[in-house]
């Protein structure tokens, strides 16, 4: 597997919904295009949210990682 | 895809219920949707801001083992949820003129997150879809 190089990290396990979402929101409109950003979340409803966002806000997942307890998510800014 | 507006009608002021609003505000600030909220009554007193931080209590239906989950999962406070919603959509939160009215308020008593007073007509002027009553 190609090693993904992140620009940025958050860890918001532990954070209930919407609070990972909307932590990835704000790190990708202070971020700049290209950059990839990872979140790490255990809240359940990231698993269908953060996707969901992604694809509509016109942006790129680059990997869904199932860890221990959380999901690693890695989203690239597209624009 | 419906990118029809989200109308909220606010009326109950518990935290559980302010609580489940600021998330819906969020998740359609998030999918790029309108919201437009109307604060009407215990949902207005709710937001006067030497209160928007105070307990405001649980709907009677949560009962001591559904408060005492409430209380455990913790999470952000739901006037920090709005503000988030509101920083990354296009979210408006008025106060209905009737129920400043009946507590004597003006929007100086109301924490910045409200944007403006107004009349149930201007509310269903912004209403292009369905309005949810919580």
């Amino acid at each position: 597997m190609a090693t993904v190089n992140i620009d940025r990290s958050i860890d918001a396990r532990g954070m209930p919904c919407p609070g990972p979402l909307m932590s990835l929101i704000g790190a990708i409109r202070e971020g700049e295009v290209g950059n990839v950003i990872e979140v790490l979340s255990s809240d359940e409803g990231s698993k269908t949210d953060i996707p969901a966002w992604v694809a509509k806000a016109g942006h790129e997942l680059v990997e869904v990682v199932p860890e221990d307890g959380y999901t690693r998510f890695v989203v690239k800014k597209v624009r | 895809m419906d990118d029809s507006t989200l109308s909220l009608v606010l009326f109950s002021g518990t935290d559980d219920k302010l609580n489940a609003a600021a998330v819906l505000a969020a998740g359609a600030a998030a999918m790029g949707r309108k919201v437009n909220v109307f604060l009407q009554y215990w949902a207005l007193d709710a937001f006067r801001k030497d209160r928007i931080r105070e307990d405001h209590g649980l709907a009677s239906e949560a009962g001591p083992e559904g408060e005492a989950a409430y209380r455990r999962h913790g999470g952000q406070h739901w006037s920090e949820i709005f503000r988030q919603a509101k920083e990354i959509g296009d979210v408006k939160i008025h106060a209905c003129s009737l129920s400043m009215e009946t507590f004597g308020l003006t929007l100086e008593d109301l924490d910045p997150l409200v944007d403006d007073q107004e009349g149930v007509a201007s509310f269903f002027m912004d209403a292009d879809g369905p309005v949810t009553f919580i």
